[in-house]
This record gives structure tokens, sequence and C-alpha cells, in this order.
């Protein structure tokens, strides 16, 4: 049946290819026999952590992704949700963390390529790019390095294919000195009746291969990079990492969006991790159908290149289309108007079977269900860490109060997590299809959608250090904070997407997180009435058995139905009041402040409430709805003091001042820095001030007046006076004056 | 009056640019491809920004032996309009339409920001709507925007008032601070001796609406429109495309 360079494995070639023990015996049992090299390949690609999701499966049944807008949830290329006007969102984040470790640029800019053509592979035109990344210490020798070549990679990717890389958020903690973080979003627009599935139907409709040639770049990418700690040498990995051409990525983009304009195709899937393979099978499984590839008519790179090297290559750039049979010749067309390869793979069949051919031989055969639905789930151990608690507790009364206020504050600013971010984002086109109404720099970016009166807002947030405390609340906070900064812009939340990097599952720690992690994002949506659209697993963010803390990253997008009613977070004309929305509680765990000046990460994150969360949300919407509001800012990282600052210096000009009158009966430096959560801060005309207590009060918020947009300090009495200029100085060099200490080889400043 | 957008393999803000000429300014534009040497009768053509070619070899340096670029060197050696933004400044460059060279920044990284530039020169008829010294907030976003030229080139430039927009601060000022790619004399904008073609840096194709980001970019697409229509009435022959 099976022969040619097809001679039965052993357990050992089994293991070598990251399978167990378990998961091998299973294999010959399905099989009633060994599989040969060709298939131990595709097994170790499909039943990898990366393409099966066998340890998470089980759990993200747990998340809410149902909802009357809800197009396509998780299970495809992306989700998809209704906008109206006849429209759709598509989008969805996903991980290049190893990769861009081992090499930042390529490993950045393939995670852009990849996930772009997850969202143009369903119809959609890719309007917006954003980006969540983790760097370690600038301690750490390879920090810069890696910034400079991730930063580089985006752009170089995002700009030259005319996608514009509208938000995003930078952290840094030493906890990814040794696995960087790397989670790409895209959101495209689509007509909603024309989105495009990846299920194989129709027996003997062509399967069609477009785009870049074959090559031996990114073989087992999927299976030993991405579903494997790190240890030793990274370096030694870089073969795995693909390399990126975007510009026959913009080829592929514009062939695509136009032969999806004929009613030519039946289903498109991205060859991305795990290539031919996984976009072969994965179609097949969904159609219910089965697939016969010829190797021989795949376009490589190279001569001599194998079956299982065909079959395992993540070559960047390549798209597998099952056409109408009898359509072959308008696909050609199309893809040879864009200088593009398009050959005749393949066919769909109804055995069920993944049956692939090369040189006239049949080198595979294999059930489709085995590699996709029946591929193993895990149920495995979670349990906490025994120092779990202790690291909760925070006696308040032995943390000496700071005597200078307005040296915290600059310290606060001085922080490259809550610095401007500008020497990133300037790096990036953002303005590519003028559709950019808000720019990066504000709680969430706003784009218009042309042809209707209507806008998005988006934001990617995720504070790994509350996650790291409290995995459960830490998740919840990232679903509400970036919820409220959408809310802050004046869009309502639709729908989010996850991006969910965690160490290694089998460590029951380890799981304990994710389990608490996907609860928390569980609750927070059901209180928001948010649906999980789409979302990817990243496992194994972990080198020398050391894991990263817990990041549960969440891309929120909202629905501006008017777009006129964006609301930017900085102050906007003297005599404005500005108004805090929601309470100020006793609370310094977890937070910026007090890792920064007393060198502590411990204590409870900040209490969280959902109710309070979605009536504090559902205020401030109601007043941007009524045109009450001037600016709102999400108050985060470095408390009310660091949001009030944004709101003086983050607007374009010279920005403008505050008079500032705080009371409260709890201690100065939880006012100013403690980090509780379900605060806004708006700045409004005097006369609204009337409306917008009585909004307050039919959602039982709390209202207080903090003071009055003034002058060119930000004044805080009795506690901070500063000079908005000595300020901006500070936020705005600190990310770039860290960045030149490395090409002057000097040591951190 | 009836504009083309070229469509070179790897070129992004044609859809921007047809945009703003149909959707903003109102007028026929068409879409030009990079393999077709019919221009469609266009009175203007527009060289848009992005990355012709991947520009993996040098920016601009493949787009210029396109078969659309054939016509389009024909089209402008006879008078036509034809003006290159960003990318397309950086074919016209390489195809010899407009002297000196655009080169990787000063600072080595690709900037994207708003800055502003100065009309240095209104009698062209891509600023003719502008006013002398008028500065204009109009975003750049390129790796290689970095103008540079020999000193003959350049005081030949200047002598003619070929340099039409120069990087400035906001009062104006023509500071080394507000230049953000290095530029030789801050130069953002220059015409051909002729003036019939207009190479910029910055893009003006972004800023052609309140909504979304400004109108000041728009100016210069009505300067266009406005010196078609007095050529076609006639008059201004001194500003006029010359066919």
């Amino acid at each position: 049946m099976v022969a040619h360079n097809t001679a039965a494995v052993t357990e050992a070639a089994a293991l070598q290819h990251g399978l167990t023990t378990e998961e091998y015996a299973r294999i010959c049992t399905t099989l009633d026999r060994a599989p040969n090299l060709v298939e131990l390949g595709i097994f170790s690609v499909m039943w990898s952590e990366h393409c099966s999701y066998k340890s998470s499966r089980l759990l993200l049944k747990q998340l809410p992704t149902q909802g009357p807008r809800v197009l396509q949830g998780p299970g495809e290329n992306a989700g998809a949700i209704d906008i109206g006007d006849g429209l759709a969102v598509v989008f969805k984040m996903e991980s290049h963390n190893h990769p861009s470790f081992v090499e930042p640029y390529q490993g950045a800019a393939t995670g852009v390529g990849g996930i772009l053509r997850d969202v143009f592979t369903m119809g959609a035109r890719p309007i917006a790019n954003l980006n969540s990344l983790r760097f370690g210490s600038f301690d750490h020798p390879r920090t810069r390095y890696l910034i400079n070549g991730v930063v580089a990679g985006i752009g170089g990717y995002g700009n030259c294919i005319g996608v514009p890389t509208v938000g995003g958020e930078v952290y840094f903690d030493a906890g990814y000195n040794e696995n960087i973080l790397v989670n790409a979003f895209t959101l495209g627009i689509v007509r909603a009746d024309k989105i495009f599935r990846a299920s194989a139907t129709g027996v003997g409709n062509p399967v069609i291969y477009v785009g870049s040639k074959t090559g031996r770049d990114g073989i087992h990418g999927a299976s030993l990079l991405a579903s494997a700690e790190f240890s030793g040498e990274a370096e030694a990995k870089r073969p795995t990492v693909q390399v990126g051409d975007p510009f026959t990525e913009k080829l592929l983009l514009e062939a695509c969006l136009e032969l999806m304009e004929q009613d030519a195709i039946v289903a498109i899937q991205d060859m991305g991790a795990a290539g031919l393979t996984s976009s072969s099978v994965e179609m097949a499984g969904r159609g219910g159908t089965g697939i016969i590839l010829d190797l021989d008519k795949v376009p490589v790179r190279e001569e001599g290149m194998t079956p299982y090297e065909m079959l395992l290559s993540e070559s960047q750039e390549r798209m597998l289309i099952v056409a109408r049979a009898g359509e072959e010749d308008v696909v050609r067309r199309v893809f040879e108007k864009w200088d593009l390869d398009a050959s005749l793979v393949g066919r769909v069949t109804d055995d069920g079977l993944l049956r692939v051919q090369f040189h006239g031989e049949e080198v595979a055969r294999l059930p489709i269900a085995l590699l996709t639905e029946a591929a193993p789930a895990y149920e495995r151990p979670a349990a906490p860490l025994p120092e779990f608690e202790a690291l909760q507790e925070l006696e308040l009364n032995q943390i000496p109060p700071t005597g200078d206020y307005n040296q915290a504050l600059l310290t606060l600013l001085d922080s490259p997590n809550i610095a401007s971010k500008a020497w990133v984002y300037r790096q990036y086109d953002y303005l590519v299809r003028s559709n950019t109404v808000v720019e990066p720099g504000s709680d969430a970016a706003v784009l218009r959608v042309k042809g209707t009166h209507k806008g998005i807002a988006l934001s990617v947030d995720c504070n790994s250090r509350y996650c790291a405390l409290d995995p459960y609340v830490g998740a919840m906070i990232a679903v509400v904070e970036s919820a409220r900064n959408v809310v802050c812009a004046g869009a309502t939340p639709l729908g989010l997407t996850d991006c969910l990097n965690f160490g290694n599952p089998e460590k029951p720690a380890v799981m304990w997180q994710f389990a608490e992690a996907i609860q928390g994002i569980r609750d927070a949506c059901v209180a928001l009435n948010v649906p999980v659209v789409s979302g990817n697993v990243s496992f194994y963010n972990e080198t020398e058995g050391r894991a990263i803390p817990p990041t549960p990253t969440i891309a929120m997008v909202g629905l501006l139905e008017n777009i006129e009613h964006h609301t930017t977070q900085w102050f906007k004309s003297e005599g404005d009041v500005i108004v805090l929305l929601g309470l100020t509680r006793e609370e310094l765990g977890a937070s910026e402040y007090l890792a920064l000046t007393h060198g502590l990460m411990r204590g409870a994150p900040p209490w969280i409430d959902l109710q309070a969360e979605t009536h504090v949300q559902g205020v401030c919407s109601a007043a941007i709805a009524e045109g009450l509001v001037r600016s709102a800012h999400d108050v985060g990282e470095g408390g009310l003091a660091v949001a009030l600052s944004e709101c003086c210096i983050s607007g374009p000009g010279a920005g403008v001042g505050a008079a500032i009158e705080l009371e409260g009966a709890i201690r100065p430096d939880a006012l100013l820095f403690g980090e509780s959560q379900s605060r806004i801060i708006l700045s409004v005309r005097r006369r609204h001030l009337g409306r917008l207590r009585e909004l307050a009060t039919v959602h039982e918020v709390p209202v207080t007046v903090l003071g009055e947009v003034r002058g060119r300090r930000l004044v805080i009495s009795p506690l901070i006076d500063l000079d908005l200029d000595e300020m901006r100085r500070v936020w705005t060099t600190a990310l770039p004056r860290r960045m030149q200490a490395a090409r002057e080889g000097g040591a951190d400043v | 009056m009836r504009w083309g957008v070229v469509t070179f393999p790897g070129s992004n803000d044609d859809h921007d640019a047809l945009y703003a000429i149909d959707h903003v300014l109102g007028e026929d534009a068409v879409s030009l491809w990079h393999k077709d040497r019919d221009l469609k009768g266009v009175d203007c053509v527009v060289l848009p920004g992005g990355f012709s070619y991947g520009d993996y070899l040098r920016c601009g340096a493949m787009a210029r032996f396109s078969p659309v670029m054939e016509s389009v060197i024909t089209f402008a050696r006879a008078g036509g309009l034809v003006w290159g933004i960003c990318n397309g400044f950086q074919v016209l460059c390489e195809a010899g339409l407009l002297p000196g060279a655009l080169i990787r920044n000063r600072g080595l990284r690709f900037v994207c920001t708003r800055v502003h530039v100065r009309v240095e020169d209104t009698d062209t008829p891509f600023t003719c709507r502008g006013t002398r010294g008028e500065v204009l907030t109009i975003p750049v976003k390129h790796g290689e925007g970095c103008y540079v030229a020999d000193p003959a080139v350049l005081e030949e430039l200047e002598r003619n008032r070929q340099v039409v927009l120069r990087y400035v601060d906001a009062s104006g000022r023509a500071t080394a601070e507000a230049n953000p790619n290095g530029s030789l004399n801050n130069i953002a904008g220059i015409v051909s001796r002729e003036r019939n073609v207009f190479g910029l840096m910055p893009h003006p194709e972004h800023v052609v609406e309140k909504l979304v980001g400004g109108e000041d970019g728009l100016k210069l697409f009505q300067s266009v429109a406005a010196a078609y229509a007095e050529h076609a009435h006639g008059r201004a022959a001194s500003v006029a495309p010359g066919h």
C-alpha cells in the first residue's frame, strides 16, 4: 500500500518529533500499523500543542462565543461580527513569541504576515493592525536588540503591505528576559454576505496552491519551536524561523480579494503553521471530506525537496484554495495578473482520508478525523504554587509613605511601562488607507468605516503583574480594561479576541494559571455581554524551566454608531471641569508604584466589581453619546496622578495643565498612585456638569469633581505641583534614552 | 479633468489617492495598471506611495522600468502633469524626471509623523492655490526620504525656485529639528524645471478631510484642478500643463 521512502518508524523517532510514548502507541493502534516518516511528520505537527490545542481545548469551551451580532466564532481562520450597513469586521490575534526571540526581525514580521492572512483569507480587506509586546528588563543584554528587531520587523512587514499599525501596548518585565512576547492582531472589513470559510466541500473540486513557492524554511516551526520550552542556545533554532516577504503577501492579498469578487471558490485557507499539511487537513476536517494531494505539482524553491519537507515547510505567503470544478482558469488568470504561482495540486474526495502522492507513489495515507477532532485532548492537573497566597499579602502599614510626591510622579512617568511609546509607533505607518481618526497614543485607536457614519475602536490590554499575582482577577481586569478603553473612545464593545500566553502546561502551576485566567475572561465577558470570537493559545513560554508571567492578552473591538462621537484622552480647553467616575480605594497591591519605588511585586491586584464596572462604562458611554464629553481617559497603571498627567501632556500640541483638589481618607500614595479599577477621568464643559451628575445618579456611579483644566502646570494640591514641560520631557524621552544607551554601549540609565 | 493613479505591484496609497480625488475633490479618477502603456487620456498622472516591487533593490529602481512608466516619461516630456508622492517621488528621481535622489533617513529608522512644510513657491500647478510662506501640516511615513543632490544641482533648484515645499517648525522656520529625515536644505518637495513634474515625500492624500487628520493636503489637489481649469479656459499660461 505505502511504499518508497516509507519504512515504518520507531518510537524513538516519534519522541524526537515531540510526541509522547502514549501518543505514538495510539497512532499505531488506530492505524493498525506504524506510520512512516512522512506520516510521523504529519502527526507531529497536527498533534502539536500549537495546532491541536490539546491542553487547552477542553477549558476553552467555557468561553462565551455567541451573540446576536456574531457571524463567525472560534474555529475558523478568524472571528466575524456584524456591524450593520451590510458590513462585518473580521479579526484575530496570534502569538509569534518563540520565533521573535530567536530571530526578532523575521519572527515579528512573519507574525504580522500570518495574522494578516488569517483575516484576508476570510474575504476581508485588512484595515488595522495592533500588537502587544513584552520585553525583558533593560538590564538584560539582549533586550535592546530584541526591541529594535521586533519593532523594525513589525514595521517592515506592516508598512510594506500597506496596512496601518494603529495601536498596541509595550511592557517591560524581567519575567520576559528569556522569552519575549509578540502578539499580532489584524482587523478587516468585509461584506457580511461575502465571508469566506475554510471548509473543503464538493467531491472532485480542485485544490489549488497559490502564492510563494515552497522552500525548506520553517520546518517544524509549529511542533518544535512553538510547542516546546526553550533550553540553552535558542539561536540554534534559527532555521525553524520563516522568512517574510511582505511584497509577495501584498500581491497575494490583492489577488485573493480580486478572486473573491467572483464566484469561483468554495474554501480558502492560509498555509500558516504546519503549512500544506494543516491547511489541507483542516479544510477537509471542517468539510467532512477527504483530500488527495500530488506533491509533484507543488511549486518549489529548490530541487530535491522530499515529501516530508514539502508537507512541513512553513514558507510564508501561501494559500490553499478549493475552487469550484471548472473555474480553475478563473483562479489561474487572477494569479497570473499578479505574477503569482497557482498550481492544481489535488482534489476533494469522499473517503475521509488525506492521501499524498509523490513520483507516482502514495507516501502518506491517514484518516483526516484522526488528525483533527480525534487528536489528543488533555485535562491536565492544575494546582497553584505554594507561595501563591503569601505573595498576595501586603501590609500597607509596613510600607513607608513617599515624602516627595513630585519625584514619585516623575519616576512613574519615566517608567518604560508608562512612558510615551512614540519611539515605537513612529516606526509604523498608522495612516495608510486614510481611516485613522484617533492615532496611536490615546486609550484606543479609532478608524472610520468608509461609506458609513460608523467607526471602529480598538484596544489591546493585559497587566501581567496582576495576572502573576492573581490570574483570575488579572484576566478579568484585562477584559474590562480593554472594554473601558474602547468605551472612553466613544465606542460600544462588540467582541474580543484573546492571545493566551503561558508557560509549560504540563506543569500544574501553569495549568492552574491558565484555568483561572479562562474563568476570569469568561466572567468578565458574561458581565459585559461581550463574546470571544477568535483567539490563540501559546504555551511553553519558558526558558530553562522558568515560565513567563501569565499573559492573557485581550484585544477589544468596539463600534461607534456615529464616528463624530470619537473621543480622545487629553484635555481640550481651559475652564473645562475635570470629573472622576468611580471609586478610589486604599489599595497599592501589584501597582507600578510599589514596583518602582519600593521594589515590591506583591499584594492582591486591585479589587474588581464587575457590576460597578459596567455602570461606570455605561455612564461614560451615555455622556459621550449626549455630546457632553470633551475628553475621557481610563485610570490604569500609575493611578490617578499618572492618568491626569497623560490628560495634560499626551495630546498634540503643547498640552494644557490642571488644578486638582484631592481629598480622601486614604493614604496619599494610594490616592495618587493606587490602581483601583472602574475609574474614568472625564473633562466636560461646566454647563454640562449637572447633566453628567444626573446620568451618574441613574447608574449609581460615584462622581467626584476633581478640579479644572487650567494653566501650564499639573497641580494636585497639596501633594503635587509640576511644570508640564518637565513632565513631558521625562515622559517622552524615557524610551529613546534607554534605546540610545544601547547604541553608545553604555549601561542602563 | 481626468486623473490617473498608477498601481505598481506594491503600491499602497493608490487607493487613498483615488479616494482623495474622486470622493473628496469630486474629480474623475481612473486606475492605471503598471503593465499597461495606455494612460487612458488622463490630464494628470499620480505615482502613489508604497513599496513598488517591494523596493528590494532600491526604492523606485524597478518601477521606472515598468511599461506604464514608458508612457509616463513620454507624457511628462510633452509637458503633462505628473505628481509623485513618497515612493512616487523616488520613482520620478530614478526615472530622471526629477533631479537628485532619496536615501535612507538620517535617523536610520522608518518615521511616521506629522510634519510642517512651508509653501516656497506658488508658481506651479501643484501649489497655485496656496500662499507663499504658508505652513501646511502633512504626515510623512518613510524609511528613505532624505533628499540629496550635488551642490550644483541644489543651487540650481534653489535659484529656479524648484524647491516647492520645505520642512519647517510650527512657526515656519527651517530648523534641523524640523527636518524628519536629514534632507539637504530641508527639502520636502520639488518640481521639474518646466514645473509640470512634482515630487514630495509628505502624503497630502492622507489629509484631505477634517475627520481624518485635517484638510491641509487638499490644497495641493485643488491647485492642480484649478490650474487645469484655468488652462482649459486659455488663461494663466504660465502655470498650465503644456499639452
